[in-house]
């Protein structure tokens, strides 16, 4: 990792170069340096990391996923001390975190609403990632990983969500789990297997906690690659274009920490305001209610993270057909940086995928909308033209406009725009 | 450019039809449903608190009408009481503020099960503050044997498990009526404007001075249903109170970090001299 630790280097060689707040002043910390390049680590790629010194705010989402993952498992590791996995005694055990653990009502809101923010988050940041063009060579794979992680998200969301046994989560459960056995022959089996029995029970409520507890240590793994693959070839920039000096960078520290560290106060008032003042906004009601197998609720709804997923399941007619255009969904995110054919990665430069990729938030807004509406009547319809249009996007528009489209000039690097007349001030260190 | 503001029309276009679509549907669904009257509850907004003199007259609403046939599991007399007793150790917790010896009275008024005892007997004895509510059926087969077939459900949670539940629960109180001309209403159930379907198990529990409130207010059906709308969204979300204070306390400290973190940040950035 450093510099510091091959073995022809003297630990002590390292003092002369030290400035005064060297760490490697102590004595401890040089010895074990020498060992375990803990602080050479640090100073390589946390402080002295270069970044392209043109990142804005939209960069700072990454970050703020990170954290928020250590805030769902912190969280979460208190629950578990509290909870009950069982089908009698799930639901009074999580009410008994509410009612009578000590700040009980306050971790779990804070899990709860966390989870909302954690995608949230990650949305952001991957719509940041298809506006800058974060996904083109080299970062195809840093670009995969970070599918990866989405999809374990989801996983670990849903198995989340069925814990407390309330209505939503039983039959948002029986849903769900109810679509592996739209696999032709080996589908049912598939199913019960799932289960662990004939229907969603006991044994499914234990094997869901299990792996709610596990899955996001693998997320921790999965990011660990994520960062990595980042680490190889550095952060994309507004510009799209690659860093060419020095000058086209800054250190991490102390730029991007502080500006991190704003963020991440405005992240935590959104947070706050949630936990504490409307705690239970972006849940069901339904939720309240013991989950109950004779009574189905009137609309069988996900948390709202999944609702675009959902609204394209429910606008194929066929159950097997919705199955694989929601699993086509996040496969078209998979295969992004080749149906992409434009060498100009940000849309600053590419005036038609700029409008194409707004078309495509505002589809992906209205695909949740209609993921919350019964599917029935304009609702169906929406949603039909809604997932047509998902499709295209990636399908068709998505590579078409990277052959006809004529991009802007690109600038000479990130320190030199385009017109010297334009220039921005130069840096100053 | 031409290709953009095709593409750009187009699609403004179609997204305009769909979103007029929806919105015919969203009016034709509107008609059907009645909106909720919303009321003025005390613990609505940031620094909302619970009106202790409502919550025990809601509380003696609950227990002289609505306990005949809901239970209330989630509760435990001692729960009654002030700020401390509710959870061990936790003073921030708020009650109804009824005194302990007051608390000690209401649960002697319930037996519960207990036992074995040393006998191998098990025995009935009055309730203790420690003990959960006692319900009125015990189970929930003998609920619905004493019910025409249909359940009462508990009410722990009822504020929280249906959507804008204290408006609900005060509407579905307080709109029991005759069935309008040509509504089928199926034999033994009951016209309510404001419950899904208007037709309802439960006969119409409030009808005023159902109670005779200890404090003098006049027990109108309004101010019952108020009164036990308070008690029910008080037991359905008893750290309300705690929430709303302890959230003013970190929403400041995290305004004013924030802030010192934007001053750090452009003093810094200065240092590029490009912010």
């Amino acid at each position: 990792m450093s510099t510091h630790n091959s073995p022809n280097s003297d630990p002590q060689a390292s003092q002369s170069q030290a400035g005064k707040t060297n760490l490697r002043n102590y004595g401890l910390v040089r010895w074990i340096d020498y060992r375990l390049p803990f602080v050479g680590f640090i100073e390589k790629d946390l402080i002295g990391y270069p970044e392209p010194k043109n990142l804005n705010y939209w960069w700072s989402f990454g970050s703020l996923a990170g954290i928020t993952l250590l805030v769902m498992i912190l969280s979460g590791i208190f629950l578990a001390m509290h909870y009950i996995p069982n089908t009698e005694m799930a639901f009074n055990s999580v009410e008994s975190i509410m009612r009578d653990v000590n700040g009980g009502w306050l971790i779990r809101y804070i899990h709860m609403n966390g989870a909302s923010l954690f995608f949230l988050v990650v949305y952001i940041h991957i719509f940041r990632g298809i506006y800058y063009g974060s996904y083109k060579s080299p970062r195809e794979l840093l670009w995969i990983i970070g599918v990866v992680i989405l999809l374990l998200m989801m996983a670990t969301a849903f198995l989340g969500y069925v814990l407390p046994w309330g209505q939503m989560s039983f039959w948002g459960a029986t849903v769900i789990t109810n679509l592996f056995s739209a696999i032709p022959v080996i589908g049912t089996p598939i199913t019960t297997w799932l289960w662990g029995g004939f229907g969603v029970g006991n044994p499914t409520l234990n094997r869901f906690f299990a792996l709610h507890y596990l899955l996001p240590f693998v997320i921790i793994g999965v990011a660990m690659l994520h960062l990595l693959a980042l680490r190889t070839h550095g952060s994309n920039n507004p510009l799209g274009i690659e860093v060419r000096s020095k000058a086209d960078t800054i250190p991490f520290h102390p730029y991007y920490t502080v500006k991190d560290l704003f963020s991440l106060g405005v992240f935590a008032i959104v947070f706050a305001v949630l936990v504490f003042y409307m705690p239970n906004a972006l849940g069901e009601p339904d939720n309240y209610k013991p989950a109950n197998p004779l009574i189905t609720p009137a609309h069988i709804v996900p948390e709202w993270y999944l609702l675009p997923f959902y609204a394209i399941l429910r606008s194929i007619p066929s159950k097997l057909g919705g199955v694989l255009a929601m699993g086509g969904a996040i496969f078209m995110l998979f295969i992004l940086p080749w149906l992409d054919r434009s060498r100009v990665r940000s849309c600053t430069f590419r005036p038609i995928y700029k409008v194409l990729f707004w078309v495509f938030v505002v589809d992906c807004l209205l695909l949740g909308y209609l993921g919350a509406k019964p599917p029935e009547g304009w609702y169906l319809i929406g949603s039909r033209l809604a997932a047509a249009w998902y499709f295209i996007h990636f399908l068709i528009l998505t590579p078409l406009v990277g052959w006809f489209e004529t991009p802007k000039p690109l600038p000479v690097s990130i320190s030199l725009p385009v017109l010297p007349s334009t220039a921005l001030p130069q840096e100053k260190h | 450019m031409r290709i953009r503001h095709v593409i750009s029309s187009l699609g403004l276009l179609a997204w305009a039809g769909l979103a007029g679509g929806l919105m015919l549907d969203r009016a034709a669904a509107e008609e059907a449903a009645k909106p909720l009257a919303r009321q003025d509850w005390s613990f609505n907004g940031m620094q909302g608190t619970y009106d202790r003199a409502a919550l025990q007259r809601g509380f003696q609403v609950y227990k002289e009408v609505c306990a005949t046939c809901h239970s209330l599991s989630l509760l435990s007399y001692r729960n009654l009481g002030g700020g401390k007793g509710f959870a061990a150790g936790d003073e921030s917790a708020s009650g109804p503020g009824f005194s302990e010896a007051e608390i000690k009275a209401i649960a002697a008024e319930y037996k519960v099960k207990d036992g074995p005892n040393d006998q191998g007997e098990m025995f009935e004895r009055p309730a203790r503050p420690s003990d959960r509510f006692v319900g009125p059926f015990a189970n929930d087969n003998a609920a619905r044997a004493a019910n025409n077939g249909s359940l009462p459900p508990d009410l722990s949670l009822m504020i929280k498990a249906r959507a804008n539940g204290a408006d609900y629960v005060y509407a579905l109180l307080t709109e029991y009526g005759d069935a309008p001309g040509g509504f089928q209403l199926t034999e033994g159930m009951n016209y309510n404007a404001a419950f899904p379907g208007h037709q309802i198990a439960m006969p119409q529990p409030l009808h005023g001075d159902d109670v005779k409130y200890a404090d003098g207010t006049k027990a109108t059906i309004e101010q019952e249903a108020h009164d036990v709308v308070q008690f029910l969204a008080w037991a359905a979300e008893p750290n309300l109170e705690a929430r709303h204070r302890l959230g003013i306390e970190v929403l400041g400290f995290l305004v004013i970090l924030t802030g010192l973190f934007f001053v750090l940040k452009r003093r810094i950035a200065k240092r590029l001299g490009l912010h």
